[in-house]
């Protein structure tokens, strides 16, 4: 019973697995600019809870700043990201990424 | 010594008269404009006679002995800052300066008193002369500027000084020549004479230079003293030189061969400028500067025979080309050359004092014979050619008697003044050692027959033979005023007696004017005897040959006068229209070679100015300049626009090599490269973000096995 309640480092990596692979496939598949955005934050935050489990499996502090310097990084990514997403909007009228084709040759 | 101590106020005179006419001479009235100009010239005339007058008892006090005076003002070239500082031949150091300063010996004194004395009669002439023309006061303005010039050349204790002078009356010369301006043969003849001048001037200034390179000094009393010292050897090349380069100034000046070319043309200036400039005063300047020179002449033998030949062949060129002009004007222009000639023959000979002689008795006769002249041309309303004269005798019976006087004279008859001073100059010649100088008395000799003949034909021509004028000249024709007169009545009492002033001891005179010459030239006389270069021992039996031949000379010279006048007398007395000329029957080829004045002119135009064409070429200073025209257009330009078609060349290549291989190979063709190469690498970007992302999540799912496997 005891080990059955016990969560140990490797049901971490298993939930950071899966909420990155939940948002490679956001990336992946959806149209909607914003949802990308929003898969984005996703992984980053899968690499935050890696980060964070492998922190308290070894003791150390390292990892656990570094989750803060990766939530800095999404908060100005969120920042740029939209702000760019809606200089877009504005000249185009839509939020879909098929639209987002300029740069090719 | 009032009038010494003052001497540099003579050419002032005429400068004071000069400055009165260019300022305000415009406004004056023709009596005032004679009354300023004239005037002046007496002052300067009687202050001159007064200097000598006192220079003479000055010179023979017993400290002054036989010196020159010398009065200096100030220094007016040259300064004491060591600008115009050089060294002598020798290394010596000296200033190049020359003083206002004023020098008087026996030599100026007899050129201040006749110029200043025939200056003054010529100017009485001109009031009389002059009446009727316009531009009165710029006529007697350019006189008195002249007279100021001519003292100043006189009176200069310097080469440079006296240059000033030279310059000077050169330009008056000029001046005076173009006077008729509106005439273009007057101001043809005007600039001839000026850049015939320069030539001459030329020379002179070079000769200025090595004297003063040689000397150290331009002072005539310090090279003088330098030339006696003996530290020159006779013959030295350097003065040789200088000597010879001083007489090509004075040919220019005096019309010798090659140069005398413009003083025949001069007779355009009206006649009062003929008699004072060119042939009474200015011409006789190159005589002046040689005899003022003499101490470095007779250092140069070479120079002296240069001189003695060149005024032997001028004296029977002219005299055979005045044989057969037939304007009155050249007749006596030429007359004019061939005496310069005999004066040049005497200094080249040696016989400075008999040059400077004939220079004085010349200064007389040959005014009057150009103020005569000029009385007949007023009489006959202008012309000047003698045949259409003829009979004027007793109608301007003054006029004919002084002219008569005056070519008596010219023509050395005795007891007239030419007579003794052409006989001075044809015995000098004589005695002189050597063949040579044989033969330059023969050209003398023949000279003396042709004067007296052309000048008896002058004579005869114009005042005996049948009237050949037109009815209405006839009707005109009338004794000139007294104001002309007079100055012919003036120079005729000095045609005939000027000469007596050197009466030779073998006549039983006492020789006046050689004794007064002798403190200049006597050192120079003895250096020619020591050399030998003068026969003249004159001692015992020697004296009694000597004085004999000199009688059996003076008949010679009276007989060939005596055969000139006959000649002239058998062929013009009678002369009616279409008279003949007896060398024009004798030898018509002659005739038309001296009429043509030996076609020197036409040669000079072939030869020197380039006005006439030898064949297709074309010579002298105008060939020059179609020469230079030619090489300047054909080879300056043409290698201009070689370089020009070069530069052309170049540039289109470059262009070329630029646009075809920098910026084709060079730029281009990386970039073609660059965009060939980039077809199939943007063929990968077609803009679609999330295929991107997918393609770069299966390259990491891809990593991801490769190590998880391996």
């Amino acid at each position: 019973m005891e080990s059955m309640l016990h969560i140990t480092t490797l049901h971490y990596l298993i939930l950071g697995a899966a909420l990155f692979l939940l948002g490679v496939i956001g990336v992946l598949t959806r149209r909607n600019v914003v949802v990308v955005l929003m898969s984005i934050e996703l992984i980053l935050n899968a690499v935050n809870l890696n980060l964070v489990a492998f922190s308290r499996m070894w003791g150390g502090l390292h990892g656990q700043v570094f989750a803060i310097f990766v939530i800095t990084d999404a908060a100005a990514e969120a920042a740029v990201g939209l702000g760019i997403l809606i200089a877009f909007f504005r000249n185009k009228e839509t939020v879909n990424i098929d639209e987002v084709n300029l740069l090719k040759w | 010594m009032l009038f010494l101590k003052y001497i540099w106020l003579i050419p002032l005179f005429p400068a004071f008269g000069a400055a009165v006419m260019f300022f305000f001479g415009r406004k004056l009235k023709k009596a005032t404009v004679s009354a300023v100009c004239v005037g002046m010239i007496v002052l300067a005339f009687v202050i001159a006679c007064g200097a000598v007058w006192q220079y003479s008892v000055w010179s023979s006090s017993q400290e002054h002995f036989h010196q020159p005076y010398q009065t200096i003002l100030y220094t007016w070239l040259g300064t004491d800052t060591g600008h115009m500082n050089y060294l002598t031949h020798d290394g010596t150091p000296a200033a190049f300066q020359a003083d206002a300063g004023f020098l008087l010996d026996p030599l100026s004194s007899i050129w201040l008193l006749f110029v200043t004395g025939v200056g003054m009669l010529i100017h009485i002439y001109s009031t009389g002369y002059m009446a009727h023309e316009s531009g009165y006061y710029r006529f007697f303005g350019y006189l008195n500027l002249f007279m100021f010039s001519m003292l100043t050349l006189i009176l200069a204790n310097n080469y440079v000084l006296l240059f000033v002078g030279w310059e000077g009356v050169g330009l008056c010369s000029y001046l005076l020549i173009g006077f008729y301006f509106h005439r273009k043969s007057a101001s043809d003849a005007a600039a001839k004479a000026f850049i015939v001048n320069r030539i001459g001037d030329a020379g002179f200034i070079l000769g200025m230079f090595f004297i003063a390179w040689y000397f150290g000094s331009l002072r005539f009393t310090e090279v003088t003293h330098l030339a006696h010292s003996g530290r020159f050897a006779i013959g030295d090349p350097i003065i040789t030189a200088a000597t010879l380069l001083l007489f090509v100034g004075a040919c220019g000046k005096s019309a010798q061969l090659p140069l005398y070319i413009w003083l025949p043309d001069a007779m355009e200036g009206p006649t009062p400028v003929s008699a004072l400039i060119h042939a009474a005063t200015m011409v006789t300047a190159g005589v002046y500067m040689i005899a003022r020179s003499n101490a470095l002449f007779v250092l140069a033998p070479t120079s002296m025979k240069t001189v003695a030949i060149v005024g032997a062949l001028t004296a029977i060129f002219a005299a055979s080309i005045g044989l057969v002009q037939n304007d009155i004007k050249r007749v006596l222009a030429y007359s004019t050359v061939s005496q310069l000639g005999y004066m040049f023959l005497a200094l080249g000979v040696g016989a400075f004092t008999a040059g400077v002689f004939h220079v004085f008795t010349h200064a007389f006769f040959k005014a009057l014979l150009f103020l005569g002249a000029g009385s007949v041309i007023h009489s006959m309303s202008g012309e000047q050619d003698m045949r259409n004269m003829g009979d004027l005798g007793h109608r301007i019976p003054i006029t004919h008697r002084t002219m008569l006087i005056a070519t008596l004279a010219i023509a050395g008859i005795f007891p007239f003044a030419g007579f003794f001073s052409k006989d001075a100059i044809l015995w000098e010649t004589w005695s002189r050692e050597g063949g040579a100088y044989r033969f330059l008395w023969y050209i003398g000799y023949a000279t003396a027959l042709m004067t007296a003949f052309y000048m008896f034909r002058l004579m005869y021509l114009t005042f005996h033979g049948r009237p050949r004028m037109s009815h209405e000249a006839e009707h005109h024709i009338h004794e000139s005023p007294l104001s002309m007169t007079a100055p012919l009545v003036a120079l005729a009492l000095c045609a005939i007696g000027a000469g007596w002033l050197g009466w030779p001891h073998s006549l039983g005179g006492s020789d006046r004017f050689t004794a007064f010459l002798e403190p200049v030239f006597a050192p120079e006389a003895r250096v020619l005897q020591q050399e030998g270069r003068t026969s003249q021992l004159v001692q015992g039996v020697e004296e009694e040959k000597n004085t004999s031949t000199e009688w059996l000379l003076m008949a010679l010279s009276l007989g060939a006068a005596g055969l000139g006048w006959g000649m002239a007398w058998r062929s013009y007395r009678h002369a009616d229209k279409g008279y003949t000329e007896p060398i024009a029957i004798a030898a018509p080829p002659v005739y038309d070679v001296l009429l043509h004045k030996y076609y020197v002119d036409e040669g000079y135009d072939y030869v020197f100015t380039g006005r006439r064409k030898l064949g297709p070429v074309r010579l002298g200073v105008l060939g020059l300049g179609e020469a230079s025209s030619w090489f300047d257009t054909h080879v300056v330009d043409g290698l201009v626009n070689g370089a020009g078609w070069i530069i052309r060349l170049a540039a289109t290549i470059s262009s070329w090599w630029d646009k075809w291989i920098i910026d084709g190979i060079g730029v281009n063709g990386p970039a073609i490269l660059a965009r060939m190469l980039s077809y199939p690498m943007r063929l990968l970007e077609w803009g679609l973000v999330q295929w991107y992302a997918l393609v770069m999540t299966a390259g990491l799912v891809g990593f991801v096995f490769y190590y998880v496997w391996h």
